[in-house]
């Protein structure tokens, strides 16, 4: 396959490209809420469960890797916890807000 | 063991080809006109005559889908279908060539509901001409095996799939004399596939046909992968390579077997033609007939058969073409709202090609029509006197239809 004359790839973190920069909104964890974090253990991990891309590593809270998280909001759906908020990307500068444009 | 001669169907020829091949995974559904094709594979398998997988599935999606998937891991596949199974079909014949899997795939062609029918013309296969596979024409039940045979040479020379189409009933189901070569003479013909593209170590896994977008970009090694666009252009250039590839894969077989069908096209009383009639199938056939008889009145016709309709054969036909009077296309299909596919296609070869006849078109034999002889020298003679009073085009011919008003 030299020639590379077909689409194939191998499995491996980003062989989809550095596809965080499709998302509009980014999840933000509150630790103060994240029944992981709160116990200080490796428990719930519903977000890991659910996350669809694998952008989201157990832990104690999980951490989201921001690289490649779409923005879909599964995890924050998912969340038994509600510690998870979809925040528009905009509130971190990652693109300008017009003047007078109001985020929701 | 010298080759005999039996007295078969087309489809049986088919199947008889397959067998040949030593086909390693046959998937398919039944569908008529197609049905016996796999019934007599099955029945091979079943009796271990041919040592392979037979896998019966629940529709023609997941025919193409295993064949797919035995081609993806280097496995000699076959289907065969008709018509509405080939429209069940349609995603995973997309996927085939663009995954450049050389799958090969007979076609009994039959006509689309509604309304219901399952007699004779080309809309199936006509339909998915632009989908990526070389499709060839069968005009007999000989060429039906020997076509068959040779679309798998073609296929792993290319890595492209490739659809063998023969007309329902009129090929499917009729019995003729077809020389069946014995199996070492098509052993050495065609060697076992030892190259493809897309095996899978379960040890060095990887993604087939993953999300590809627009632009070329590095994959995660650094080295640059091609996009969508590079993908598709690679896959038009091995449909391009294919005009060169069948008439060498024809000749190959001639060497082999003793017996070859014009590669791309062939023709019949063409040489000193200034009326050509234009077909693909058992139609171009019965069109030799018709320039025969019209050559006793003083018209000089010849016919042109095409073989290869994808790629299209834009050199053989312009060098076929230019300098007669009149070209007249029978379709057995119709891009509904304008006219039949291979009138479009071979006119616009032909625009702006010095000394090009103009190109009118007849379509006929829709759902199993009858068309005779002298309905289609009718449509000859016409096109002969539309020429002469010089009309360069015309609105398509329906032959033997009955409309009143």
């Amino acid at each position: 396959m030299a020639q590379r004359e077909i689409s194939m790839s191998k499995p491996a973190v980003g062989e989809a490209g550095a596809t965080g920069q499709w998302r509009n909104k980014r999840p933000v964890m509150d630790a103060a809420l994240c029944l992981a974090a709160k116990a200080g253990r490796v428990t719930c991990q519903f977000c890991w469960v659910y996350c669809p891309d694998g952008c989201i590593a157990q832990g104690a809270g999980p951490v989201i890797d921001l690289t490649y998280c779409k923005g879909c909001g599964i995890c924050a759906e998912e969340c038994p916890a509600d510690a998870i908020q979809m925040v528009p990307e905009a509130l971190h500068g990652a693109c300008e807000l017009a003047e007078g444009e109001e985020v929701g | 063991m010298a080759p005999e001669t039996s007295v078969m169907t087309g489809n049986e020829a088919a199947a008889t080809a397959a067998r040949l091949a030593r086909v390693q995974v046959i998937a398919a559904y039944p569908i008529t006109p197609q049905s016996p094709v796999v019934e007599q594979l099955a029945a091979w398998v079943e009796s271990g005559e041919l040592p392979a997988e037979f896998v019966a599935v629940e529709s023609e999606h997941s025919a193409m889908t295993v064949c797919i998937g035995a081609a993806t891991v280097g496995a000699r596949t076959f289907t065969a279908t008709s018509a509405n199974g080939l429209a069940y079909m349609f995603e995973q014949v997309w996927w085939a060539p663009g995954a450049r899997l050389p799958i090969v795939m007979c076609i009994a062609n039959r006509a689309m509901a509604a309304p219901w029918n399952v007699l004779n013309d080309q809309q199936d296969s006509m339909s998915v001409r632009d989908a990526g596979w070389v499709q060839l024409y069968c005009r007999n039940n000989q060429e039906i095996l020997d076509t068959t045979v040779q679309a798998y040479l073609i296929a792993e020379k290319l890595h492209l799939p490739v659809m063998v189409c023969y007309d329902g009933f009129l090929l499917s189901h009729t019995m003729m004399p077809v020389s069946v070569p014995d199996a070492e003479q098509i052993d050495g013909f065609l060697p076992p596939f030892t190259d493809p593209w897309t095996i899978v170590d379960p040890g060095d896994p990887r993604n087939i046909g993953p999300v590809t977008l627009a632009d070329p970009r590095n994959d995660t090694e650094g080295v640059a992968a091609p996009g969508y666009m590079e993908i598709r252009a690679l896959h038009h250039r091995a449909l391009l390579e294919a005009l060169a590839v069948i008439p060498a894969v024809d000749s190959a077989y001639h060497d082999a077997v003793g017996r070859s069908w014009g590669g791309l096209v062939w023709e019949h009383l063409l040489e000193d033609a200034d009326v050509v009639l234009v077909a693909a199938g058992s139609l171009a056939m019965q069109l030799t007939l018709t320039a025969e008889a019209l050559r006793e009145e003083g018209i000089k016709v010849g016919v042109l058969g095409i073989r290869a309709y994808r790629p299209f054969p834009i050199e053989a036909l312009r060098e076929r073409l230019v300098g007669r009077s009149v070209a007249l296309v029978f379709d057995k299909a119709l891009s509904y709202g304008y006219e039949g596919p291979i009138c479009s296609d071979l006119r616009g070869c032909l625009l702006g090609v010095e000394g090009a006849p103009p190109v009118f078109g007849a379509v006929c034999g829709l759902g199993g029509r009858d068309v005779s002889l002298e309905q289609l020298a009718d449509a000859a003679r016409g096109a002969v006197a539309d020429a002469a009073a010089g009309m360069r085009t015309r609105e398509t011919d329906w032959i033997n239809l009955h409309l009143e008003g």
